[in-house]
């Protein structure tokens, strides 16, 4: 009996067990590394060692790696991410089977959101017919757009000659025809838009016969819905050759390169033409209404001299807003309130002077592109969203500005004069 | 810009002036409209339009004289009424079916009619509103289209001076020889009241005329507008870091140049500079 339990008994070596419980022991690293594989537990089960697991880092703590090495660029990225500059796969058509011709509004020379948006329907336009198709972006006027690339154009015709500057849609057309007759696109993509895109498409459909689908939002190469009947309505119709498209008709590329490659065309016979350009007309920047105008001064409470203020909106040509304190008080009228309970503005630059921006102010300045902040104080909600903050007296500032645009003016009228002559 | 132009636009009505205005044929094309909310039919709020400025080109004393208002269909229509009912003593109908394609016999009739001046709204309010009307009427007449008049200022020899309407409010200039079709934009003057008495006792002058079904819109299928889904702001981050710090960075917080110390005029010039580069001084 005693024979046969002294075979189970489990020797133990004290000594053994204690150098391997102390790590400072100077025998530690043999009596551990003795037992390298796997330990089980009195009741079977798997024990780790803690000590074992991980590495001394260059600092000399302790490093435990969890993600198993699938962090090795990560943690030698971190500083480096934000400079890096992510090269988007670059998307080529040689030799393309047929193209997708768009023709971008280019407002103010650059590709606006809506232009992408029709740029990206062209991709799914091509992807959805056979063979590789190309898009052809025809693009008139001097051009400022530096990411063609980017926003998804395979061939780029650019149109910069001097008769194409102004409004010459009779030129365009010309233009486009000659595009037509040489590049026979399997569709013509224009924005429905104000900004012209709408005029030469309606153009074009005419000149070559199409019946266009117009204000299309959900175009494949089999069906689009249009909005019909002043846009009450929805009509479902097999996808035309000539779409006008409305704004968000799909998603902008921004997952790929293309090549942007120049193209040429024959050169356009110039058309005499019917409609003839005279230019923009001075229009009394009051009479816009608030929401769509493009420059607006706007005072606040920080204005004291208000005949300064509107001689001053004046000179500049913009359009005059108030913040609710200004209207509350009397100076200004409530139409001309700028904010959550006035006008939610779109200008492309908003001068706001002696606005120190409360919430409800900030949400109706939301989709302004460049604001110009003119106050005292230096740590305002309106300072932290301008582009160009200036800390100052409003009254000796704007008597300075009106000073420059006065100038200005005379200089133009000036100007203007020796061109007339 | 010549000084012969009027330096300032606003929303006063204009002198106008017209030399040939006792020759000048105007036509202005009227569709039956839809109320945006109620969907009622009603007069066309830009085709309305189209009839003021035309009674403003032929001069109102004449009670619309020489200004034709035209509609392509169905003459029982009682909005039709509705223009008449601006001053008019007849409105002149060219009957159709409603499913024939109106193009044909409207450039029939202009052209008989020798017109000087078309007008139309942008697009019509009810059917397929593609605003292609006029367009396919100056292709086929081979006229001009000035597309989104806000005012015709003068017609002088056989010239008009016309004002387009521009986004954000802005005007163009542009002259254009007689005779030319117009759409009017909804910046033009605002259209007067319909009188009811006058508008029940106008003329309809009816004028049948057959003209091909638009075959390609049988096949259509319309129904009433589906709410269009709304763009999402897709966030295409990688790692947990990049979408936290797209779920929580300030939309406009970059903050731009600050000038603290500088003289009130080096400040107002970093202004003027600005809105010169911004290009909103003109």
């Amino acid at each position: 009996m005693s024979a046969h339990n002294s075979h189970d008994v489990l020797r133990r070596d004290p000594r053994a067990e204690w150098i391997a419980r102390n790590r400072l022991h100077p025998l530690h690293g043999s009596v551990v590394s003795a037992d390298m594989g796997e330990v089980r537990g009195p009741t079977g089960l798997l024990r780790k060692n803690p000590h074992k697991v991980g590495f001394i880092g260059p600092n000399g703590i302790k490093r435990i790696d969890r993600l198993k090495g699938n962090a090795a660029g990560a943690g030698k990225g971190r500083r480096s991410s934000a400079a890096q500059d992510i090269q988007l796969p670059l998307h080529q058509v040689e030799n393309p089977d047929f193209y997708v011709v768009v023709v971008p509004d280019m407002v103010g020379g650059r590709l606006t959101a809506h232009d992408k948006d029709v740029i990206g329907q062209a991709h799914k336009l091509i992807a959805g017919a056979e063979g590789n198709g190309a898009v052809l972006a025809v693009c008139f006027g001097q051009s400022k757009e530096e990411h063609f690339d980017t926003a998804g154009v395979d061939r780029l015709l650019l149109l910069e000659d001097e008769y194409y500057e102004g409004y010459c849609p009779e030129q365009r057309l010309a233009a486009l025809v000659q595009v037509e007759s040489a590049y026979k696109p399997l569709f013509w993509l224009f924005p429905d838009s104000v900004n012209g895109g709408s005029d030469l498409g309606s153009r074009l459909a005419a000149r070559i016969g199409e019946r266009p689908a117009v204000q299309a939002w959900l175009v494949d190469s089999d069906t689009s819905v249009c909005r019909g009947a002043g846009g009450t309505t929805d009509i479902t119709r097999s996808t035309p050759r000539l779409l006008m498209l409305a704004e968000e008709c799909a998603d902008p590329i921004d997952e790929t390169r293309h090549e942007a490659l120049p193209v040429e065309l024959d050169l356009v016979p110039a058309v005499i033409a019917q409609l003839q350009d005279r230019g923009q007309v001075a229009v009394d920047p009051n009479a816009i209404s608030l929401a769509e105008a493009e420059f607006i001064l706007s005072a606040g409470n920080g204005i004291h001299n208000w005949d300064q203020f509107h001689s001053a909106a004046a000179v500049l040509g913009a359009t005059e807003g108030a913040s609710r304190v200004a209207v509350d008080d009397g100076f200004m009228p409530r139409f001309r309130q700028v904010g959550a309970t006035g006008t939610w503005v779109t200008a492309r630059v908003y001068l706001a002077v002696g606005i120190s921006g409360a919430i409800q102010h900030m949400q109706g300045i939301g989709q302004c592109d460049k604001v110009i902040a003119i106050n005292t104080d230096a740590g305002c909600d309106m300072v932290k969203r301008a582009a160009l903050s200036v800390i100052g007296d409003s009254e000796a500032i704007l008597g300075e500005l009106i000073k420059l645009a006065e100038d200005f003016r005379a200089q133009q009228s000036a100007g203007g004069d020796r061109d007339a002559a | 810009m010549p000084s012969n132009l009027p330096e300032v636009i606003g929303m006063q009505p204009n002198q106008f002036n017209v030399d040939v205005a006792n020759k000048l044929k105007v036509v202005s094309l009227v569709s039956v409209g839809k109320h945006p909310q109620s969907g009622r039919m009603r007069r066309a709020d830009q085709d309305s339009r189209a009839v003021e400025l035309g009674l403003k080109l032929t001069g109102d004393n004449h009670s619309g004289e020489s200004l034709t208002v035209l509609h392509a269909g169905d003459p029982s229509e009682p909005s039709l009424r509705s223009y008449a009912g601006m001053g008019l003593k007849s409105v002149r109908v060219l009957q159709l079916d409603p499913a024939a394609d109106a193009i044909l016999p409207l450039g029939q009739h202009l052209q008989q009619c020798g017109a000087d001046i078309v007008l139309t709204g942008v697009r019509a309010e009810s059917g397929e509103s593609s605003g292609m009307v006029p367009y396919q009427l100056a292709e086929k007449l081979g006229w001009p289209i000035v597309p989104r008049v806000a005012d015709i200022v003068s017609v002088k020899g056989g010239v008009a001076e016309v004002l387009q309407a521009l986004p954000r409010g802005q005007r163009r200039s542009v002259m254009v020889r007689l005779p030319f079709i117009a759409s009017v934009d909804s910046a033009a003057p605002e259209a007067r009241q319909s009188a009811f008495g006058p508008a029940s006792r106008a003329l309809m002058d009816i004028e049948v005329v057959s003209a091909s079904v638009d075959d390609v819109r049988q096949a259509w299928e319309e129904a009433a507008a589906r709410k269009r889904p709304k763009r999402l702001k897709v966030v295409k981050a990688k790692t947990a870091a990049e979408r936290f710090k797209a779920a929580t960075a300030k939309s406009q917080g970059d903050g731009g140049k600050v000038m603290k110390n500088e003289s009130a005029a080096e400040q107002a010039q970093a202004i003027f500079d600005l809105l010169k580069e911004e290009g909103v001084l003109r």
